[in-house]
C-alpha cells in the first residue's frame, strides 16, 4: 500500500529544469479516493462520495465522478475527508531575529539608515528573506492537522509581510511557497534586533503605529526629499490584510481603536481572554485570531499555598475554554491559531476541550479552515475542498473533534503523508481472555496508535503493558502471584478483528496458545464508560462559572444601574453657597442630583435613611496613576504624542478600592520620565465598565508635563547620562524648541501647503491654541517660575501645577500668572529637591487665592484623600469647608469639570458619597459611592461580595481539587502582584 | 467655631514662638509643672476628664481629679484640650536617613547577612530635620532600626530632643532584628518564569542558615571567645534575656515557623514585625505570649481579593483574639512615621475603641519595646514625656500640639518646616 504514493512525490517538479541525475519522471496522475464521508466545507458534506485530485490540486468531489483511467483509487469505506487546517499567525521557518547587544548607554536614534527613524519599524521586512522549510516541525504541524501556515517574522512593531507556505517536505519551496506577500504583521512588542528606546510603553508603541501611517501617506504624495525604505515599503503593503498580535482583550480594543483613527480594519491576534468583554469585542467588528491555550487547574492540597491563589485566576482555569464558544455564539469571526501553545500536539486536546465547553464543531472548523483562508483572502485555493482547490486534506477514521477519532494521512500539495497507518487494525474492546486454563477480562483502549490494556481477573487488576505494530499485538502481563515478579507475554498476528488469538509464553518458559473472545455487547455500552476513564466530561457536567463585570475579584454580576435614590436627614457638604446643610434630604433622579432640600417627597424612589451621617460630592483625584497599563513614555524627552486614553485598564483592582474611599474621578497622568510628557485621561471610576465608558464624557484636553530630578534623569544612575536635558537649564531649552517648532508647524498648516501631519506637534498646537491644559510635576521654585515665564512668551497659561511642593515660595507669582496647584498634604523628604517642602503649603497656597487642590500620585493614599484634606485644617489652619474642596470642587475647577461635578448642586452629575459621620474624621467611611446615580460601591453589598467569593473560591478550589485527582495537569500557585505605579514608575 | 478658633490660636502660637531657635534641645525641668483641667488620655486605656497632671524633676508625681497646691509650679491651663503620653514609633528609620533618594543621607542598610554587631544607635542623627518634624504631631520617641540583610544588626530607642545620641538613648540596643526568609520568590522573567510569586524552594535551607548561626554563636559563648568574633558577640542578648528578637515576617506560614524557631533556639524574647497574616495565627501567637507590631494601617491589600479594609482592621482582629499587638512604620517612608496617630486612629475607625488604638502607638508600644517601665502612660513615676493637643491627637483636624515635653523639659515644636511656614507667610503678609 505505501508503494502506491510513491508516484506520487514529483508532482511540480520544475519541468523546465535541466536533470543530471536520470531521465525525466514526470508523472500527472490523478488519485481517486472514494466511498468517502468529504467535508468539503465547514458546511458541505457529501456522504459515500469521490474525492478526485491531480497535479496537487481538487479536480472534482461528489457522489457521480468520473475517475479517469490513469488514476490510483484508494477506498476510504467508513472514514472522512476534512480540508486540512490552516494557522495564519505563524513563524514557521523564518529566520531567528538575533538580539541587539547591551550598549552602556540608553540608545535614542535608529540604528539604520534609509529607513523609517525607528527601528521597530520594520515594514520592508518579508518573511520569505531567510526562509528555511524546517521539516521536523511541518512533520508536527501535519500531526496535529495543519496544512498551510501564513508565517512571518515575529519581531517588531510593523513586522512586514508574511508567505503562505503548504507544509509539505515533499518538493521544494518553489511549489511549497503559496504566496510571499501575504498580509501585513504588526504588533505592540519591540524589535529585539535593536535597543532603541522608543516606545517604552504600549501607548507609545500605539502613537507610533498611528505617525507611521500619517508619514506614509505624506510619503506617498512625495514630500518627502530623502528616501525611506520603510514608508515605501510600508505604502506597497498597504493593500494586504494587517494582522496585528494584540494578545488580550483589551488590547483587542485599543488595537481596533488605532486602526479606527487610521482608516484600517486590522484582524486581531486575541488573547483567549475575549469572553470577559464579549459586547465590546463583537463591537470591534474586527476578525480574530484566537490562540487556545488554556491554563492548567492550580495544585491546591496546601491549603496555605492555596490561599495565595487569586479569585481571577482561579476563574480563568474555569472559563478559558469557554471563549471559542462565546466568540462563535456571540457571532464574531474567527480563526484558530497554534501561537501561545508550547507544541502543536497540544492544539487538538485543547480544542477538543473547548467544543467540550460548548464551541459549535461546524464553527471549530471553519476556524481551522474557511476563515482563516478567507481572512487571508485565498478562499479559492486553501480551506475547502472545492474545485480547484490545492489538496490538502486529512483522512480521519470518524468525526474528526471526536475524542476516538484517528487522523491517519494528511495530504498536503497531493502528497501524502501518513501519521498513523490506516489499515491498523482496531482492537480496542472488551475482552475474555483465556489462558493455560485462566479465564481474565482484558480491556483494550487508549488511541489506534497508542492502546492501552487493562488485565483483570475476579479479584485483581494485573500490570499490563500492550503494543501493536505492523499488525502484531503483544501484550504481557504480570501473573496472579504478585509475589513473584513474572509475566505472561502473549504474542497474535491480528487477521479478524473479533477475535484474537495467538501464542503466549507463561512465568514458567512454556510456550502455549491463548484465545481472547471479543465481547460484542459491551462494547457499545462501555465506550461512554471510556470516555469518562479518560477524563472527559460531557457538555453537561461541565459548570462555568459566570463571568462578572470586571471578571475578577469584587466584580459585579450586573453592572449597576442609576437609580432614584432619596436620601433623608443628612449632613450635606455642598460646596456652593449654601455651605453645610444639616437635617437635609438629597434625591437623585436619572443620575443628577434632582432636588436638595426638607421633607423632599419619595415618590418610587428608594429612600435611605442618612441621620447622623453625611453626604458630600464624590473625592476628585487630580493625579493618579491606577487604572492605567503604562505611566511613562519615556524613550523620548517630548512625547506629547501618547495618551493616557489608549491604555486605561479597566481591571486595576485599585478603581474599586478608590470607591472605597470615596473617590468618583481622577485623571490618570502620565509620569513624569521627561519635560513633555503624554496627554491626561480624566475617567470615571465606574468599576466594571469597559476602558472606554470610564472616560469621562467630553473630557476637556490635558497633557502632563514635568520638571526637576525626574525629568532630568537625575535617579536613574549613571547609565542615563546621555539625554538632553540633564540639567535645569537644559529642560528650559526643551520647552523652548518645541513650542517654537509647534509655532512653524501651525503656520506651516495654516498657510495651506502640504505639511506633514504630526501626532507630538498637533499636541502642541493645541497647547498654544489654549484648547489643552497643562498639568506640569514640579518642585522646586526656580523652575515652577521658568516654565510659566515660557508659557508667558508663547502666549498661554500653565493650568496647573502638580506636586508644586515649592508653590508656597512663589504663590505670588503662580496668582499673577492664574495657574492652579495640586499638591501633597505633607509628603516630603524622599528625594532632594524636595527638602524645602512643607505640610503647610496648601494653607499658604489656598490663603493666597490659588485654587489648591490636594492629590495622591499613589494607590494607596488615594482612598484616604478624606484624611489628606483634613491635614489642611492641622497644617496651617484652613476651614473645614475650604479643607474638603480641596478634594472636591478645586480638583474639578482645576479640571475644568466643575460644571459637572464636583459639588452638591441640583443638575450636577449624581457623583456623591454617603459617609458615616464626618467625611474629614479619621473615624469616617464612606458607606455608599455613587456615579451617576448608580451604586458603584456600597458597604454592605462588599459584605455579600465577600462571602460569594469565598464560597466560589471554595467551589473552584474543590474542583480543582477534583481535576488534580482525575491525574489532570496542575500547576504550582504563582502569587499575583500587582504593579503599582507613581509619576517615576519606568 | 472650634476651627476658627484653632486658627487664630495658631497664629498667636507661631506668632509667640518666632524667637524660639531650632532645634534647640529643651532645658532640664528646673521647677513642678502642673497641667490642669485637661482629658488625660492615660495610654492604658483610662481616660480622666478634668485632669490634674503634675511632673517635676523630669517625671510624673500625679495624675488625678484633685486640684492641688500649684504653688511654686508652672501652671499650665489646659481645659478643654487633651494631653497624651508620648507616641511611640517603633522600627523606625529616624535619624538614620534624611533623603530617601540621596544615598549619602542613607545609614540605615549595611553590607552584610548576618551582621547583629552593626548598631543603629551610633548613627542616629539628633539634627535630622526629619526628626524634628515628628514632635509637632506627638511622636516623641522611637526604636531606630537597621535594616537589610537577614540579621540586619541592633537597634536601639530614643527620644527625640537631644545634642547627641548619647542623650536620645532611652535604651540602648534594646533588640536584633532577623528578616525571616521569604516563603516566596519571585519567577525569573527574563528567562521564561512567570513572573508573579512563587513558592521559595530554598526556604528551608535559608531558615537553617540561621539556626546554623544561632548555635555557632552560643557554642562560641559558651567557649573561651577567641579568636573574637563580633557577630556572634553580638548575639549574647539574645540567650540571656537582655535583648529582643524582632523577626519581621507578614505571612502565616513564615510567622508559625518563626515562632517555632525562636522557642526551638531557647530565644524568650520575640517580637513580630510585620504580621500582615497574624490574625490567622493568632492562637499560637497567644499561646506563647508573643506581641505583634503591625504594618502601618495605611497600606493597600496584600492581594486582589483580599478585604479592601484588612490593613484597616488588623489590629481590632489581632485585639479581639488577646494578641499584644502595636504600630511599626518600618513599611512606610521614613517621613511618614509623623502620621503615626492617625494609624492608631485608622485602627479605631475599623473597630477598636479609641483609647485602645491609642494604645497601639503608646503603652503596647513601651511594652513590646521594653521600655514600659518608665514610658508609654500618663503614671506617677514614669518620664515626663507627653503633650498637649488642641484636641483628640489621633485624627488629623484636632491632632494640634501646644505644648510638649520630654523628660520634663519642654521641647520646641517648631521645625524647618514651620520657620519655611513663617518666613512665607510673612513674605505676603508683607506684600
Amino acid at each position: 500500500m505505501l508503494l502506491c504514493f510513491v508516484c506520487s512525490t514529483s508532482l511540480f517538479s520544475q519541468n523546465y529544469f535541466p536533470k543530471n541525475d536520470g531521465v525525466k519522471t514526470e508523472s500527472h496522475n490523478y488519485h481517486a479516493f472514494t466511498n468517502a464521508t468529504i467535508h468539503i466545507s465547514p458546511t458541505e458534506t457529501i456522504n459515500n462520495a469521490t474525492l478526485l485530485i491531480k497535479d496537487g490540486k481538487v479536480i472534482s468531489s461528489g457522489k457521480q465522478v468520473q475517475i479517469p483511467e490513469n488514476t490510483t483509487i484508494i477506498n476510504l469505506e467508513g472514514k472522512h475527508i476534512y480540508p486540512s487546517f490552516v494557522d495564519i499567525y505563524s513563524s514557521f521557518g523564518t529566520k531567528k531575529p538575533e538580539r541587539a547587544e547591551n550598549s552602556n548607554s540608553p540608545q535614542y536614534d535608529a540604528s539604520r539608515e534609509g529607513y523609517y527613524w525607528n527601528d521597530h519599524i520594520k515594514p520592508e521586512q518579508n518573511a520569505i528573506e531567510g526562509y528555511a522549510f524546517d521539516a521536523k516541525t511541518a512533520t508536527e504541524l501535519r500531526e496535529a492537522g495543519f496544512g498551510t501556515v501564513n508565517t512571518h517574522i515575529p519581531d517588531g512593531i510593523i513586522r512586514g509581510t508574511g508567505s503562505l507556505i503548504a507544509l509539505s517536505p515533499t518538493g521544494t519551496d518553489a511549489s511549497r511557497i503559496l504566496a510571499d506577500r501575504s498580509a501585513q504583521y504588526l504588533s505592540t512588542r519591540k524589535s529585539i534586533t535593536s535597543n532603541q528606546a522608543y516606545p517604552t510603553s504600549l501607548m507609545g508603541a500605539m502613537a507610533l503605529i498611528r505617525q507611521v501611517n500619517y508619514d506614509a501617506e505624506w510619503y506617498a504624495k512625495g514630500l518627502s526629499e530623502t528616501k525611506d525604505r520603510s514608508l515605501e515599503a510600508f505604502n506597497n503593503n498597504k493593500n494586504l490584510v494587517q494582522i496585528i498580535d494584540a494578545g488580550s482583550k483589551m488590547n483587542d480594543l485599543r488595537m481596533d481603536k488605532v486602526g479606527d483613527d487610521v482608516k484600517t480594519q486590522y484582524v486581531i491576534v486575541g488573547g483567549g481572554d475575549e469572553y470577559e468583554l464579549i459586547q465590546e469585542i463583537k463591537a470591534t467588528n474586527a476578525s480574530f485570531i484566537i490562540p487556545i491555550n488554556f491554563p492548567d487547574a492550580f495544585d491546591m492540597e496546601d491549603p496555605i499555598m492555596a490561599n495565595t491563589a487569586s479569585l481571577a485566576d482561579m476563574r480563568e482555569w474555569n472559563q478559558k475554554p469557554s471563549n471559542p464558544a462565546v466568540l462563535h455564539k456571540n457571532g464574531v469571526p474567527f480563526a484558530l491559531t497554534l501561537h501561545d501553545l508550547k507544541k502543536p500536539s497540544e492544539f487538538m486536546p485543547n480544542l477538543q476541550k473547548a467544543i467540550q465547553y460548548g464551541l459549535d464543531d461546524m464553527a471549530a472548523l471553519a476556524a481551522l479552515t474557511t476563515v482563516p483562508a478567507r481572512i487571508i483572502g485565498k478562499s479559492s485555493e486553501i480551506g475547502t475542498l472545492k474545485n480547484g482547490s490545492y489538496a490538502n486534506f486529512l483522512i480521519t477514521s470518524g468525526a474528526i473533534f471526536d475524542t476516538k477519532t484517528t487522523l491517519y494521512e494528511n495530504w498536503v500539495l497531493g502528497n501524502r503523508h501518513e501519521i498513523v497507518p490506516m489499515n491498523t487494525k482496531d482492537i480496542r474492546g472488551d475482552y475474555e481472555l483465556q489462558v493455560a486454563g485462566t479465564t481474565y477480562d482484558l480491556k483494550i483502549s487508549g488511541e489506534i496508535s497508542k492502546l492501552k490494556a487493562t488485565v483483570k481477573t475476579d479479584t485483581q487488576t494485573l500490570g499490563s503493558k500492550i503494543a501493536m505494530t505492523d499488525d502484531w499485538m503483544s501484550l504481557a502481563f504480570s501473573s496472579i502471584d504478585t509475589t513473584k515478579q513474572d509475566f505472561v507475554r502473549l504474542s497474535a498476528k491480528i487477521s479478524n478483528t473479533a477475535n484474537l488469538n495467538g501464542s503466549a509464553i507463561l512465568p514458567n518458559g512454556n510456550e502455549t496458545t491463548f484465545y481472547a473472545k471479543k465481547l460484542e455487547s459491551k462494547d457499545a455500552e462501555k465506550s461512554d464508560d471510556s470516555e469518562n476513564e479518560d477524563n472527559k466530561e460531557s457538555k453537561s457536567d461541565i459548570k462555568i462559572f459566570p463571568v462578572t463585570y470586571p471578571n475578577e475579584a469584587y466584580g459585579f454580576s450586573e453592572r449597576p444601574k442609576q437609580k432614584t435614590i432619596l436620601f433623608q436627614n443628612a449632613t450635606v457638604w455642598t460646596n456652593e453657597a449654601s455651605g453645610i446643610l444639616k437635617n437635609t434630604d438629597v434625591l437623585v433622579k436619572d443620575g443628577k442630583i434632582a432636588k436638595i432640600g426638607n421633607n423632599l417627597s419619595a415618590g418610587n424612589a428608594m429612600v435611605i435613611d442618612a441621620t447622623g451621617k453625611h453626604i458630600t460630592s464624590g473625592i476628585i483625584d487630580e493625579h493618579s496613576h491606577i487604572a492605567t497599563a503604562a505611566v511613562n513614555e519615556a524613550g523620548q524627552n517630548s512625547t506629547a504624542e501618547v495618551t493616557i486614553e489608549d491604555v486605561v485598564d479597566s481591571d486595576d483592582i485599585n478603581i474599586y478600592r478608590n470607591l472605597t474611599g470615596g473617590v468618583t474621578t481622577i485623571q490618570i497622568l502620565h509620569g513624569s520620565a521627561n519635560p513633555i510628557g503624554g496627554r491626561s485621561a480624566i475617567i470615571k471610576l465606574k468599576w466594571g465598565e469597559s476602558a472606554q465608558n470610564l472616560i469621562f464624557p467630553n473630557s476637556p484636553k490635558f497633557i502632563k508635563f514635568a520638571l526637576g530630578e525626574n525629568v532630568k534623569q537625575s535617579n536613574w544612575g549613571d547609565y542615563s547620562r546621555s539625554r538632553f536635558p540633564q540639567t535645569r537649564m537644559g529642560v528650559e531649552q526643551v520647552y523652548t524648541d518645541y513650542f517654537t517648532r509647534a509655532k512653524e508647524y501651525e503656520a506651516l498648516k495654516k498657510s495651506g501647503k502640504p505639511y506633514r501631519k504630526d501626532l507630538e506637534m498637533e499636541t502642541l498646537s493645541e497647547i498654544l491654541n489654549k484648547d489643552r491644559f497643562i498639568s506640569c510635576h514640579s518642585y522646586v521654585q526656580s523652575e515652577i517660575n521658568m516654565l510659566m515665564e515660557v508659557a508667558e512668551r508663547f502666549n498661554f497659561n500653565i493650568n496647573t501645577f502638580t506636586h508644586i511642593l515649592e508653590g508656597y515660595k512663589v504663590a505670588d507669582k503662580m496668582k499673577e500668572h492664574g495657574v492652579g496647584a495640586s499638591t501633597f498634604s505633607d509628603w516630603w523628604a524622599y528625594k532632594f529637591e524636595v527638602n524645602d517642602a512643607i505640610p503647610y503649603n496648601a494653607a499658604i497656597l489656598h490663603n493666597q487665592g490659588i485654587v489648591t487642590a490636594i492629590n495622591s500620585d499613589d494607590a494607596e493614599m488615594s482612598r484616604r484623600l478624606n484624611q489628606e484634606a483634613a491635614k489642611a485644617i492641622k497644617y496651617g489652619g484652613i476651614s473645614e469647608e475650604d479643607a474638603w474642596k480641596m478634594v472636591t470642587l478645586n480638583p474639578a475647577k482645576l479640571l475644568h469639570i466643575d460644571d459637572r461635578v464636583g459639588s452638591v448642586k441640583v443638575g450636577k452629575d449624581a457623583d456623591m458619597v454617603l459617609w458615616s459621620g464626618h467625611p474629614m474624621s479619621v473615624y469616617s467611611k464612606a458607606e455608599k459611592t455613587l456615579i451617576e446615580g448608580a451604586v458603584y460601591f456600597d458597604i454592605d453589598r462588599d459584605k455579600q461580595i465577600r462571602n460569594a467569593m469565598k464560597q466560589e473560591k471554595n467551589e473552584l478550589t474543590t474542583m480543582m481539587l477534583q481535576a488534580k485527582n482525575k491525574g489532570l495537569k496542575t500547576k504550582p500557585i504563582v502569587k499575583k502582584e500587582d504593579e503599582l505605579f507613581h509619576c517615576d514608575t519606568l | 467655631m472650634k476651627h476658627n478658633t484653632i486658627y487664630i490660636f495658631i497664629i498667636v502660637l507661631f506668632m509667640g514662638n518666632f524667637s524660639f531657635a531650632q532645634q534647640t534641645p529643651g532645658t532640664k525641668q528646673t521647677k513642678p509643672i502642673a497641667i490642669i483641667g485637661a482629658t488625660a488620655h492615660i495610654g492604658n486605656g483610662q481616660v480622666i476628664e478634668n485632669s490634674v497632671i503634675v511632673f517635676e524633676n523630669g517625671k510624673i508625681t500625679s495624675v488625678n481629679t484633685t486640684n492641688p497646691n500649684t504653688s511654686g509650679m508652672t501652671v499650665i491651663d489646659a481645659k478643654g484640650k487633651h494631653v497624651y503620653p508620648g507616641f511611640i514609633a517603633a522600627n523606625s528609620a529616624l535619624g538614620l536617613v534624611e533623603v530617601d533618594a540621596v544615598r549619602a543621607s542613607d545609614d540605615q542598610d549595611e553590607v552584610g547577612f548576618m551582621i547583629p554587631h552593626v548598631r543603629s544607635l551610633i548613627a542616629y542623627n539628633t539634627e535630622s530635620k526629619v526628626v524634628e518634624s515628628m514632635r509637632p504631631n506627638g511622636v516623641l520617641m522611637a526604636q531606630v532600626s537597621p535594616k537589610g540583610g537577614r540579621i540586619s544588626g541592633t537597634s536601639s530607642i530614643v527620644q527625640l530632643d537631644a545634642w547627641n545620641w548619647e542623650d536620645a538613648a532611652i535604651k540602648t540596643d534594646d533588640g536584633i532584628h532577623l528578616n525571616w526568609p521569604s516563603a516566596f520568590s519571585r519567577g525569573r522573567w527574563w528567562l521564561g518564569e512567570p513572573a508573579g510569586l512563587k513558592p521559595n524552594k530554598d526556604y528551608a535551607e535559608q531558615i537553617n542558615e540561621v539556626v546554623t548561626f544561632i548555635n555557632d554563636s552560643k557554642a562560641y559563648l559558651k567557649g573561651d571567645k577567641t579568636p573574637k568574633n563580633l557577630p556572634f558577640e553580638a548575639m549574647q542578648g539574645l540567650y540571656n534575656g537582655k535583648q529582643k528578637l524582632f523577626i519581621h515576617v507578614n505571612d502565616e506560614k513564615g510567622i508559625t515557623d518563626a515562632i517555632h524557631f525562636a522557642k526551638d533556639n531557647k530565644i524568650d524574647q520575640l517580637v513580630i514585625v510585620g504580621g500582615a497574616e497574624a490574625h490567622k495565627v493568632t492562637d499560637l501567637l497567644k499561646q506563647y505570649s508573643i506581641p505583634v507590631l503591625i504594618n502601618t494601617p495605611h497600606t493597600l491589600p496584600a492581594s486582589d481579593d483580599q478585604d479592601y479594609d484588612m490593613p484597616f482592621k488588623l489590629g481590632k482582629l489581632l485585639y479581639d483574639a488577646d494578641v499584644l499587638v502595636g504600630i511599626q512604620v518600618g513599611n512606610a517612608e521614613n517621613f511618614q512615621t509623623r502620621n503615626l496617630p492617625f494609624y492608631a486612629g485608622t485602627c479605631a475607625a475599623y473597630g477598636m475603641d479609641k483609647e485602645e488604638a491609642l494604645k497601639l502607638i503608646t503603652s503596647n508600644n513601651a511594652k513590646i519595646l521594653g521600655i514600659d517601665a518608665f514610658v508609654g502612660t500618663l503614671e506617677a513615676g514614669k518620664d515626663a514625656t507627653l503633650f498637649i493637643s488642641e484636641g483628640d491627637a489621633l485624627d488629623m483636624q484636632t491632632n494640634i500640639l501646644t505644648h510638649a515635653f520630654i523628660q520634663g523639659r519642654e521641647i520646641s515644636l517648631e521645625s524647618h518646616q514651620t520657620e519655611l511656614w513663617k518666613r512665607y507667610s510673612e513674605k505676603y503678609k508683607n506684600q
